[in-house]
C-alpha cells in the first residue's frame, strides 16, 4: 500500500515537471520568436521575402543584406551603411560609461565611508536624478552645453550621458560600499594610507562584481538612447540608433526588410555582446552585499 | 618611549557630551584595560587615541609628544579592531605588509618585518592565503601580526575577541598575554568583558557614562572596588548587595540580616570607621559570593567568619563550584560553595561568612563607606 502511495506520487511530481518545463519552452519560443524572424529575415533574399511567409526558414542564405546594411545602405543622400554610425557610437558610449562609472565608484566611497555632514541628504538629492525624464533637462542641457561650448561635439554628448547616468552610477556603487565595514578604512588610515590611495588600493579592488553591474546598466543605457543622441549630436556623428532610426523609417524606394532586419540586429549586438559576457557577474553583483562575504 | 598621557580629555558632539574630563597616565611596556558597559565612552577614548576621532578638550600625548593635531598615520600607534579589518582582495602576506609598503620601506626591511611577524604568531603556512580562506581565531592573529609589523610605540586594540568563540577567546586571551610579554610594547586594550579585563590587564581603568570610575590592578579593583558600580560590575558571579540598616552591638557595629526564619548580626570590619556615623541608618552591604561557602573545617582560624544556616532556594552547578542561592534581607544571595557540600533546593545549608572582605556603600551616592 505505502509502496504504491510512493508510486503515484513520484508519477505526479513527473507529470508536474512536464507541465513545467512545457511552459517554458513555450514562453522561451515566445520571446525568441522576433530574434528569429530578425535573423531569418536578414538572411533571405529579398525574391524570397516577397515569396514567402515570414516565419519560413530561408531557403538559401546569404549576406549581402548584412554586408550592406553595414557598408552601403542609403539614409537619405549618405550611402555608407551604418559603420560610420557604429563607430561614432562606440566613440561617445565608451568614455561616457568609463567615467560615469568612475565617478559614480568615487561618489559611493565618500558617500558612505567619508560621511560628512549632509552626506545622507546630499545623496537622497542625487537619488531624485534617477526618476527625471530624459525631456524634462533637453533644454536646460542644451543651454549648458552651449555656454560649456561643446553643444554638437562628441563631448558634449559624453558629458550629457555621464551628467544623467551618474545618479544611477552613485547609487549603485554607494549602496555595494554600504557594507564595507567602516574599520578597514581606520585600519588603513593607521596603516598611513591617505583619501585616495584607500581607494585604489582597498575600495576599488573590492569593487569587480557592481563595477560590472554599472557597466553594464550604464553601456545598456548609453548605447540604446536616442533623445540625446538626436538632439545634442551633430549630422556627421550621429549615434547608431539615431542612423537606424533614418534607415527604416527612409520613405524613397523599395522597402528592404531584410536590410532593415540586419542593421536593427548590428545596432543591438554590442549591448548582446556585453550581456553575454558579463551577465554571470551581473546576477553575482545585484545580489552582493545582501549576503556577509 | 610609548607612554600615553591623557589630560582632562572632553569629548562632545553637539551638546551631549561623551566624555567627561578623562585623566590617565600609561606607563612604558604597560597593559592597560579600558573595560566598561556599552556607551561609557571607550571606544571614544581610543578613537580619540588613535587619531579617527577629534578631541574636543584636553591633550593627548604619546611618547611625550602632544598628538592632538596629528593624523592617525604619525602617531606611531597600530590598532587591531573587532571585525578583524583585513583587506579581503589582499592575502595574508600583503595584509601585514601594507603599511610598510604604503611608508615606502625597502624591501629588506619588509622581508625583515614578516619573518619576525610570522615567527612570532606562528603563521609561516598561512602568509599566501587570502582572509576568507582563514577561521575567525586566524584572521585575529592576521590583525595582530599587521599591528605588530610596523613595531609601533603603542598598540591599541577595540574589542579584538568580541567576535570569537567562548573557546578560542580564552586561546587568543593567553596568546595576546604571551605576545605583550614577548613583544613589551605598551598595549590600550578596550573591552567589555570583565574576565578579559581581569586576566589581561596590568591595570584596568573602569569607565561608566563618560567618567573613570577607578583606576588599579586588577585586584585592587576586585578587593577594594570605589563604588557600588566598580563592584558590581568586576566579578563573575557579581557581587552580592543587600540592603540593611546599620545596628551596634555588644560595642560592635554590623548590621542584621534575616533569612526569612530568623535575624542575625554581622559584624562589620572594624578598620571601617564611616559607619559609626551612620547607625539606624540604611547602607548597602556588598558581599563576593565566594565570601560565602560551606562549613570549612579549617575556617577556625578566621576570626572575621561567622555561621549561620539559610534555606537554599536555587542550586546551580558549575563544576568547580556549586552556586547557591539563598534569600537575605528579601535580595537573593549568591554563595559558591564546595560540590561535595551537596546542597539541595529547599534544604538549609549551614554556611560560613568571611566578613574580612564585606564593603559597604552609601545607597544615596553609591560611594564606598570606609
Amino acid at each position: 500500500m505505502a509502496e504504491f502511495t510512493r508510486a503515484e506520487s513520484a508519477g505526479g511530481r513527473a507529470f508536474g515537471r512536464v507541465i513545467v518545463y512545457g511552459l517554458l519552452v513555450l514562453v522561451a519560443i515566445y520571446y525568441l520568436m522576433p530574434l528569429i524572424v530578425m535573423l531569418t529575415t536578414s538572411v533571405k533574399s529579398l525574391e524570397e521575402i516577397r515569396a514567402g511567409n515570414l516565419v519560413a526558414l530561408p531557403t538559401s542564405i546569404t549576406f549581402d543584406a548584412w554586408s550592406k546594411a553595414w557598408g552601403t545602405a542609403c539614409t537619405g543622400a549618405d550611402c555608407s551603411g551604418l559603420k560610420g554610425n557604429f563607430w561614432a557610437s562606440m566613440n561617445f558610449v565608451l568614455p561616457a560609461v568609463v567615467i560615469s562609472t568612475l565617478i559614480g565608484a568615487f561618489n559611493g566611497y565618500v558617500l558612505t565611508l567619508w560621511r560628512f555632514k549632509g552626506s545622507d541628504a546630499l545623496f537622497t538629492i542625487m537619488l531624485v536624478g534617477c526618476f527625471i525624464p530624459f525631456q524634462v533637462v533637453l533644454l536646460p542641457m542644451a543651454q549648458t552645453l552651449g555656454w560649456l561650448g561643446l553643444a554638437n561635439t562628441t563631448p558634449g554628448l559624453v558629458f550629457v550621458h555621464v551628467v544623467y547616468g551618474l545618479a544611477f552610477t552613485t547609487l549603485f556603487f554607494r549602496n555595494f560600499y554600504v557594507s564595507v565595514p567602516e574599520e578597514m578604512v581606520k585600519a588603513a588610515r593607521i596603516d598611513g594610507a591617505d583619501f585616495f590611495t584607500i581607494f585604489w588600493r582597498i575600495i576599488l579592488p573590492l569593487s569587480p562584481p557592481i563595477i560590472v553591474v554599472c557597466v553594464i546598466w550604464q553601456f545598456t543605457q548609453i548605447w540604446n538612447d536616442f533623445l540625446f543622441g538626436v538632439v545634442f549630436s551633430g549630422g556627421e556623428r550621429q549615434p547608431i540608433t539615431v542612423a537606424l532610426n533614418n534607415l527604416v523609417n527612409t520613405s524613397t524606394g523599395v522597402k528592404e526588410y531584410n536590410v532593415d532586419m540586419a542593421a536593427a540586429i548590428i545596432a543591438a549586438l554590442p549591448t548582446l555582446f556585453v550581456y553575454v559576457v558579463a551577465g554571470k557577474y551581473f546576477v553575482r553583483g545585484l545580489t552582493a552585499g545582501s549576503v556577509k562575504g | 618611549m610609548g607612554a600615553l598621557s591623557i589630560r582632562n580629555v572632553v569629548k562632545r558632539y553637539g551638546n551631549v557630551t561623551i566624555l567627561k574630563s578623562i585623566n590617565l597616565e600609561v606607563r612604558d611596556g604597560e597593559f592597560v584595560i579600558l573595560v566598561g558597559p556599552s556607551g561609557c565612552g571607550k571606544s571614544t577614548l581610543l578613537n580619540m587615541i588613535a587619531g579617527l576621532d577629534t578631541v574636543s578638550e584636553g591633550e593627548i600625548a604619546i611618547g611625550g609628544r602632544v598628538v592632538n593635531d596629528l593624523p592617525p598615520k604619525d602617531r606611531d600607534i597600530a590598532m587591531v579592531f573587532q571585525s578583524y579589518a583585513l583587506y579581503p582582495t589582499m592575502n595574508v602576506r600583503e595584509n601585514i605588509l601594507f603599511g610598510l609598503r604604503i611608508r615606502k620601506a625597502t624591501p629588506p626591511q619588509m622581508e625583515e618585518a614578516l619573518a619576525r611577524v610570522a615567527k612570532t604568531l606562528q603563521m609561516e603556512h598561512l602568509l599566501d592565503r587570502k582572509p576568507s580562506q582563514l577561521s575567525g581565531g586566524q584572521r585575529q592573529r592576521v590583525a595582530m601580526g599587521r599591528a605588530l609589523a610596523r613595531d609601533p610605540a603603542l598598540f591599541l586594540f577595540d574589542e579584538p575577541l568580541s567576535n570569537l568563540d567562548a573557546k578560542l577567546r580564552v586561546d587568543m586571551r593567553t596568546e595576546i598575554k604571551l605576545l605583550h610579554d614577548r613583544v613589551k610594547t605598551t598595549i590600550v586594550y578596550v573591552t567589555h568583558d570583565q574576565i578579559e579585563a581581569m586576566t589581561l590587564g596590568d591595570r584596568i581603568v573602569v569607565m561608566k557614562d563618560g567618567e573613570v570610575r577607578q583606576v588599579g590592578s586588577p585586584q585592587e579593583v576586585y578587593d577594594d572596588p570605589a563604588d557600588l558600580f566598580v563592584a558590581g560590575f568586576i566579578g563573575s558571579p557579581s557581587m552580592n548587595f543587600i540592603r540593611c540598616t546599620v545596628e551596634s552591638r555588644d560595642g560592635r557595629l554590623g548590621v542584621g540580616l534575616h533569612d526569612g526564619t530568623g535575624t542575625f548580626f554581622v559584624p562589620a570590619p572594624p578598620s571601617i570607621t564611616g559607619l559609626s556615623e551612620r547607625a539606624g541608618r540604611e547602607v548597602i552591604l556588598g558581599i563576593r559570593p565566594e565570601q560565602i561557602t560551606d562549613k570549612d573545617p579549617y575556617a577556625g582560624a578566621n576570626p572575621h567568619s561567622i555561621e549561620q544556616s539559610a534555606r537554599i532556594e536555587v542550586v546551580q552547578p558549575t563544576g568547580p563550584d556549586t552556586l547557591v542561592l539563598i534569600r537575605l534581607n528579601g535580595t537573593p544571595v549568591t554563595c559558591r560553595v564546595h560540590p561535595g557540600a551537596n546542597p539541595k533546593a529547599s534544604q538549609p545549608l549551614g554556611l560560613t561568612f568571611d566578613l574580612s572582605k564585606v564593603v559597604f556603600f552609601d545607597p544615596a551616592t553609591e560611594k564606598r563607606i570606609r
